[in-house]
Parts: structure tokens; C-alpha cells; sequence
């Protein structure tokens, strides 16, 4: 079970992020994760919103570049030592993982991360296998 | 007291001059005909021969030569004397099509010294000189010229070569150096160094003669004084030989062509007509007494204003201004040649949008170069490294083609501005 991700470019100029986010804002998209990385001259903003296909056409629309990626949603304890393991499984069974971010918020105890890898399907079968379960974009309140 | 290095050549009278060109035009005309069938086409095909050729009034029934002819008949298209009879190539940077190969044979060579040693003793110097040259040596021009100078006038000579700052310092300190022959931004970077570290007392140069550049007044004043030398310029291309087709003397305003071995002209760029002397337009040059790569009528492209104002030095040939733009779109970015279309070039090869912006700047008196690129779907990724990686593999290509750093700098899409529709390619903020 993946959830969609939408990756920006971002030029490291004044305004840039403030853009995006007043344009979904603007067509009623509601942000569930939102993680930078960057460089000194550029970033890539990733997003993970209610309605993605939504987002991804209404930022084309407005000229920006970005990239759609499946990513698998963890289910975290939300006590000491639950990241790490989670973490832990994942080494062990040798799955590199690209980058991870959290989903605002938490639920019964229980956080969300959001994971990048090259092998999302094997991911998910080893979570579900370890009894670390993922979690779908419905849980998230994505459709 | 002004010097000469060959004081009857180089204040001969204008009569002298115009009888040596005519002689040598004339002898060359035909060497050219007779050896370089690429040049003979074009003359046929304006209906020219030999014969029409008397003097340097006729000069202009001549067809241009033009960098494109360099690329046409690259390599040994223009060579005019068997392989056997040179012995040096010297070349400028620059990805085959663009890169100029010119051919020496020894007397080339030695005509070639003569006019760098002219330079140098215009410039004070004498055989109890130590002439530092930090001009790059190899294919660049700019050290073998001045250091076969600086032989003929009998300097203790230092081929430095560029790069390492620490040992250029050490040397001049240490052998007493008078002279330094680099780049000026090259000279300015220098100064600095001196001055930071509180070497000033510890030099000893008087003069100093740098080219391969462009520079302003402004600049000159600040190394003069950094230094407490008088700084000179000097001109020249490598199809023409390299540095010394003509240099500043004591006056320092503008540089006496070494008429005895080229001629040169003012063209309008646009319409090819010779202009009136005294008017601005692009510099031509025919070479009357090069043996292997005698170019006639080579466009420089090199816009300036040409002078027969008396000089104070009692130097009688002609003196062309500091170029003062260019009739095409080469950049000089660090004394080498860089044009758009290299870039552009490397850009598409390595699958990036052909909409892009080339700033230049001068900081610090160094050259920078700044590629602005327009990020595309297909070069972005969710994954930072992967962008920095191909950011990286564009660096590099861009090295490798025009053979100096450029910083890569991925803008968003439809950022880079368009003036009327067409994009402005090239931004040049230097002060020169």
C-alpha cells in the first residue's frame, strides 16, 4: 500500500515556498506532510496532501516542476525507541532508505513516517511480515 | 630615456613603413597564392589575382579571412610552407571548431620574439632586467612570447608559468624580479597578495606588461599603485603569432602596431567597407612577413579606434585603442575565448533545455563565470542527490569544453528573462 508524494522545485529565492503552499491553499488542498531538502541554490519540496492528483495538476498549471513518487507510510510508536525500531527491521533486512519525514500529528499513540525507497513493494511486505504494519493514504485522510 | 629594441624599424618614417608593407605585401600575396589553395579559392571567386595586388592600396580587393575559415580548414588548410619546414604549433583553448592551430616555422618564431622583445624594452626593460613571465606556458601563446622577448632583450628570465601564488612570490622576492609579464587580473590578484602579506618593501618591480585581456584604466591605476610600477599593456591573437602584434609605450595611451610585420585596417563590421582613419570598427589584420600561417585580412572582431597621433615616444608606427567590445559574441572570461554556442552545446548533449543565461562578473579582479540553467521534468527527482549528481556532470562538461570553471546554477522553469521574445544569452556585469 503506497501514498502518493509530490516532489517541487524549488528555486532558493524569496517567496518561492510561500507561492506554493497560497496555491493550494487558494483550491482548497489540505497538506498531511510537507519535508525540504536544499542546497544553497535549490530545494525540492515534498508533499504529501489530501488530494494529490488535484495538487499535481494545479501546480503544472502554474508552470512549477515536480515529479509524483509512490512512498510507503509507517506506523510508529510514539514512545521512546519506536523509530529506531522500526529502523532497525529495515537495516536488517538490507533496504536502503533514500529519505523519511513525518506526517503531522499522531494517533492513539501511534506516529506516521513516511518513507522513501527503491523498492517500495518489498518494504511493505517486510513491515506487514515484522508486524509493523503501513498505513494507507485513507488513514491519512487522503483520497 | 626611451628604449628601442630595433630603434630604426620602430621609428622609421611613414614613407619606410608603407614601402616595407608594399614590398612584403606583395611577396606574401603570392606565397599565399601559390601554398594555400583554400585562400586562392577565395580570391578566384572574387576575382582577384596576385596581379591586382601592388601595394597596400589594394589591400582591400582582398577577401576576409574570418574564424570560420579556421574551423573550415582546420587543421593544415591555411598552412603555407610543408610540415617539415615548421617547428612549433601554438593554440588557443577551445573545443575543436573553435580552436585556432597556428603554425611556426623558426623564422616566424624569431619575428614572433622580436616584437615581444620590442615590448618589453617599451616597457623599460634592458639585460640587467629579471623578467618574471607568469603567463601560462604550453599551447597559450602568452608565455612562449614573452619569454622568447624576454631572451632577446637579455633578461634574466623566470619562466614561472601561472598558478602558485606562494612560489610566484617566493621567486620574485628571491631573484629581485623587475618585470612581470601576466594577465592583469592576474597582476591584480598578485598586488593583493603582496600587500597582505606586507611583501611591498621586498619587490622590486618597476614595470609590468600585461594582455591577454581585457582591462580598464581604472584597474591599471590600482595595480600601478598596489605595486608602485608602471603597467603596460600589449595585444595580439594567435592567428596573428600571439602577444606583441603591438604594445604600450612610455606615453601609455594606446599600442603601437608593429606595422613592419602587419598591416591593419578598421572595418565596418556589418558591411566589410574600410573606414576613414581615426574611425571605430572592427580590427583587421593582414600578416606580411609570416611564413607558415600568414593570414591576410583576418577579422579580429575586436572592435577599437586606430591613432597616427605623434606619440612622445618617437615610435612612428600606427596606435590602435584598447579594444573596446566585440563584433561577435566571444567572451573573454579569464583570458580564454568562450562563446555562447559552446555552452549552449554542452547543455543539450547533456539533456538540459537550450534556455539558459551566461553571467559574467569580475570579483575580487578575477574573472567569474555563471551558467544559469532552466531546471526540465526530465532532469528533476524527489532526490536531492541525484540533481546535485547531474549538477555536477554539467560542471565538469563545462570544464572539459571550455577548459575553465563554471558554476551551475538550476533555476526554475521560464525564469531566465526574455526581452521581446528572444532570450538575453549573455549577462556581462564586469567594468572594463
Amino acid at each position: 500500500m503506497t501514498i502518493p508524494q509530490i516532489s517541487v522545485f524549488l528555486e532558493n529565492k524569496a517567496g518561492q515556498l510561500a507561492d506554493i503552499t497560497g496555491i493550494l491553499s487558494d483550491n482548497q488542498v489540505n497538506m498531511r506532510a510537507i519535508s525540504i531538502a536544499e542546497t544553497a541554490d535549490y530545494g525540492v519540496l515534498r508533499l504529501i496532501v489530501d488530494d494529490a492528483s488535484k495538487a499535481s495538476s494545479i501546480l503544472l498549471e502554474q508552470g512549477f516542476i515536480l515529479t509524483m513518487t509512490p512512498v510507503v507510510g509507517v506506523s510508529v510508536s510514539d514512545t521512546p525507541g519506536g523509530l529506531s525500531k522500526v529502523l532497525g527491521v529495515i537495516s536488517r533486512a538490507e533496504i536502503d532508505v533514500e529519505y523519511m519525514y513525518s506526517v503531522f500529528g499522531q494517533k492513539d499513540g501511534q506516529a506516521c513516517m513516511i518513507f522513501r525507497v527503491a523498492d517500495t513493494e518489498g518494504l511493505t511486505e517486510l513491515l506487514e511480515q515484522s508486524g509493523i504494519g503501513t498505513i494507507t493514504g485513507e488513514a491519512l485522510g487522503i483520497h | 630615456m626611451e628604449r628601442y629594441y630595433q630603434k630604426e624599424i620602430e621609428t622609421a618614417d611613414r614613407e619606410q613603413i608603407l614601402a616595407w608593407q608594399n614590398e612584403r605585401l606583395v611577396r606574401q600575396v603570392s606565397h599565399v597564392w601559390d601554398n594555400v589553395p583554400y585562400y586562392r579559392a577565395k580570391m578566384e571567386a572574387k576575382g582577384v589575382t596576385p596581379e591586382d595586388i601592388q601595394s597596400v592600396e589594394d589591400l582591400h580587393k582582398l577577401p576576409f579571412l574570418t574564424k570560420d575559415d579556421l574551423r573550415d580548414a582546420y587543421p593544415y588548410g591555411l598552412l603555407a610552407k610543408p610540415l617539415k619546414d615548421c617547428v612549433r604549433i601554438q593554440s588557443t583553448s577551445g573545443t575543436t571548431g573553435r580552436r585556432v592551430v597556428a603554425f611556426y616555422t623558426q623564422h616566424d618564431i624569431d619575428l614572433w620574439e622580436d616584437c615581444c622583445a620590442r615590448a618589453i624594452m617599451a616597457a623599460g626593460g634592458t639585460d640587467e632586467d629579471v623578467c618574471h613571465v607568469s603567463y601560462g606556458y604550453g599551447l597559450f601563446t602568452g608565455g612562449p612570447g614573452l619569454n622568447g622577448g624576454s631572451h632577446r632583450v637579455g633578461c634574466l628570465t623566470l619562466p614561472m608559468s601561472s598558478g602558485n601564488t606562494d612560489r610566484q612570490l617566493q621567486f620574485m622576492v628571491d631573484l629581485g624580479a623587475t618585470i612581470l609579464c601576466c594577465t592583469p587580473s592576474y597582476a591584480a590578484y598578485l598586488a593583493e597578495s603582496i600587500h597582505e602579506r606586507g611583501l611591498r618593501d621586498k619587490i622590486k618591480l618597476k614595470a609590468g606588461i600585461f594582455g591577454a585581456e581585457a582591462w580598464s584604466e581604472e584597474m591599471r591605476q590600482d595595480i600601478q599603485n598596489k605595486l608602485g610600477i608602471k603597467a603596460y599593456d600589449i595585444y595580439g591573437l594567435t592567428e596573428t603569432s600571439g602577444p606583441g602584434v603591438s604594445f604600450e609605450c612610455s606615453e601609455q595611451t594606446g599600442m603601437h602596431i608593429n606595422e613592419d610585420h602587419f598591416i591593419a585596417e578598421i572595418i565596418d563590421p556589418d558591411t566589410g567597407e574600410v573606414l576613414p582613419e581615426g574611425s571605430k570598427g572592427e580590427l583587421v589584420f593582414t600578416s606580411i612577413t609570416k611564413e607558415a600561417f600568414p593570414l591576410l585580412r583576418y577579422r579580429t572582431r575586436d572592435i577599437c579606434v586606430l591613432s597616427r597621433k605623434k606619440c612622445s615616444c618617437g615610435r612612428t608606427h600606427v596606435k590602435m585603442s584598447k579594444p573596446m567590445g566585440r563584433s561577435d559574441d566571444m567572451l573573454i572570461i579569464k583570458g580564454v575565448n568562450v562563446f555562447p554556442s559552446q555552452i549552449e552545446t554542452v547543455l543539450l548533449e547533456q539533456g538540459y533545455p537550450a534556455n539558459y543565461q551566461i553571467i559574467v562578473d569580475r570579483i575580487n579582479n578575477s574573472d567569474t563565470l555563471e551558467v544559469m540553467v532552466e531546471m526540465s521534468p526530465e532532469n528533476f527527482s524527489d532526490n536531492l542527490g541525484k540533481i546535485t549528481e547531474m549538477e555536477k556532470g554539467l560542471v565538469s562538461a563545462l570544464k572539459a569544453m571550455l577548459g575553465i570553471y563554471a558554476k551551475v546554477r538550476l533555476v526554475a522553469p521560464k525564469s531566465i528573462a526574455r526581452s521581446e521574445g528572444k532570450a538575453v544569452r549573455v549577462i556581462d556585469k564586469r567594468k572594463i
